[in-house]
């Protein structure tokens, strides 16, 4: 369970005076579900294009299933199912006619009846199947590009963004079929939704302006960016001494860094806790409320979410503030 | 071989799952039988001879529009990105899609036998001279299909591969017609070059190699120029 699927060195794509990719490697095994993550026009689009050999490396190479990109294209395309960002079908087909197309595009060697029965449980088009493509909503449409991707049951699966544009139950689902497709094969998804990586994905790529950033798993990534810390609320009795005086407590806590007040609104004293160690400190920030005698009214621990360290890691000087709500 | 018929067949299905296929059709053949019966009984002679001159300045504006989409709308569309992503060589992708249109050529060309047909039954119809027309017609409308889906391959835009094929069937067809103007030692090759000369031959019942050959040279020198423009994508 080991093997490499795909494996990148060094890729390049420069366009005249532009380079959309800048030495990008990476490897991917089997079994792996790999997010690919970055605002827009970081690179991933065009990285998935020469992995799926639609457009070629101005520079590097790269083997999926063991082909050579460009010059064995026909190799590395019969091993994977892709799926393009814009999810472009032929709309004035039947989702059927569509399918068998793919099928028969793909020569399935088996049973394609069968097959096409299989799928189309699979992604739920049950209910479409005899409609035409271009009556179907995005999530429907978004499921017969996976479907098509998914037909000839290939190692490989390079999704572009299959869930953007869905509303949240369609991206839910999409989001469970990937992983239940993930527990064999091999997935590289695009997005720059974080929560999706965090639930579907067991590896992070983050790239950013052509340029591969961090390559961790989603808990690491999260470690990476530091520890997490604490929220403390407790009701304001007195005047302001109170406040220093609890400050000083909760900073008298063993393995407490720093505390500081926060907030102080309609008699509420809310303090952040700083800790040394990734040790939880929740029984004991509690005990030291309750022996002082304070009424606490809320405790959260925060743990550093990925969208911090995604918009650590990909905004520098030259990003845009569309690359922030991308993330956001 | 197998991709290049699938995708011949979907190409195919594809224009009767929109009116495009049977607006042109029919717009084709009302004007054929317009043109042609106008002046059929003036010339009071059971011959076809001028159905084929009228169809080949017919095929002018259809050919362009029956190829007119092929690539051009799958890059529009980026529906190329999922065809062009599976196992298939581009050769197999424009040679499918070169049949597709040749298909529906080959349909329309069959529904104007009629013509030959009604005409028979009025005279003595002379059918070797109307055989070899069919084989002129079938020639020359593939080398302008052959050349619509190159300039499909050139452009996002059905109209533009529309107007730039037109122009270059036109000026095939009609460059015949300046030779008195072009100097001698170039009017030869101009000849030589253009439509009409082999056509004309094939028409009169001269079915010679050189002329079918020449046909097939456009359509495949047309077809190679297209494969080179859609694989060009890989270095842009």
């Amino acid at each position: 369970m080991n093997d490499v699927m795909i494996e990148a060195q060094n890729l390049v794509k420069r366009y005249d005076d532009f380079t959309a990719i800048d030495n990008v490697s990476m490897k991917v095994r089997r079994g792996e579900v790999l997010g690919f993550l970055g605002p827009n026009g970081a690179g991933k689009s065009t990285t998935m294009k020469i992995l799926t050999c639609f457009t070629s490396p101005t520079e590097g190479s790269a083997k999926v299933n063991g082909f050579d990109i460009t010059t064995d294209s026909l190799g590395v395309r019969a091993s994977l199912g892709y799926l393009p960002e814009s999810t472009a079908l032929y709309t004035d087909m039947l989702v059927l006619e569509y399918l068998e197309f793919a099928a028969e595009m793909r020569s399935l060697s088996k049973d394609v009846r069968k097959r096409l029965k299989e799928v189309v449980e699979e992604t739920g088009l049950g209910d479409v199947i005899a409609k035409p493509i271009r009556a179907l909503s995005k999530g429907y449409k978004q499921r017969v590009g996976l479907a098509q991707a998914l037909i000839h049951e290939p190692p490989i699966l390079i999704l572009d963004e299959p869930m953007s544009g869905l509303d949240p139950n369609q991206a839910v689902e999409i989001r469970d079929l990937i992983k239940d497709i993930g527990r064999e094969r091999t997935v590289i998804l695009s997005t720059h939704n974080l929560a999706e990586v965090q639930v579907a994905c067991n590896r992070v790529l983050i790239i950013s302006k052509g340029r591969i950033v961090a390559d961790d798993t989603p808990e690491g990534l999260r470690d990476r960016a530091g520890k997490a810390h604490y929220s403390v609320t407790v009701q304001k009795q007195g005047d302001d001494a109170f406040a220093k005086q609890c400050e000083a407590a909760f900073k008298s806590v063993p393995g407490v860094e720093a505390a500081r007040l926060v907030e102080d609104d309609a008699g509420e004293l809310t303090y952040e806790i700083v800790p040394r160690s990734n040790d939880d400190l929740r029984p004991a920030l509690f005990k030291t409320a309750v022996d002082k005698g304070y009424t606490m009214l809320g405790l959260k621990r925060e743990g550093q979410n990925l969208e911090e360290v995604f918009r650590e890691l990909t905004t520098g000087p030259a990003a845009s503030p569309n690359n922030t709500k991308a993330a956001a | 071989m197998q991709r290049t018929l699938t995708i011949a067949k979907r190409e195919f299905r594809g224009y009767f799952n929109s009116p495009a296929a049977y607006i042109v059709i029919c717009l084709f053949l009302l004007m054929m039988g317009f043109f042609f019966w106008n002046p059929f009984f003036l010339i009071n002679r059971a011959s076809v001879r001028n159905m084929y001159d009228l169809m080949a300045v017919l095929l002018l504006p259809t050919a362009p529009a029956l190829t007119m989409g092929l690539l051009a709308e799958e890059k529009r569309q980026g529906t190329i990105e999922i065809l062009l992503t599976m196992p298939v060589r581009d050769t197999e992708v424009i040679l499918g899609k070169y049949l597709a249109a040749f298909g529906l050529l080959s349909v329309l060309l069959l529904l104007t036998l009629a013509y030959p047909i009604s005409v028979s039954t009025l005279g003595n119809l002379d059918w070797g001279p109307v055989w070899a027309g069919y084989l002129a017609l079938l020639l020359e409308g593939g080398a302008m299909l052959a050349l619509g889906v190159l300039a499909s391959s050139w452009t996002e835009n059905q109209l533009i591969a529309f107007f730039t094929s037109g122009m270059i069937c036109f000026i095939f067809w009609v460059v015949s017609r300046f030779l008195p103007f072009i100097p001698s030692q170039a009017a030869s090759v101009v000849e030589w070059l253009s439509f009409d000369y082999h056509f004309q031959d094939i028409v009169r019942g001269v079915v010679d190699s050189r002329h079918v050959i020449y046909f097939l040279s456009v359509i495949g020198f047309s077809l190679a120029l297209a494969f080179r423009s859609l694989e060009s994508r890989r270095w842009s």
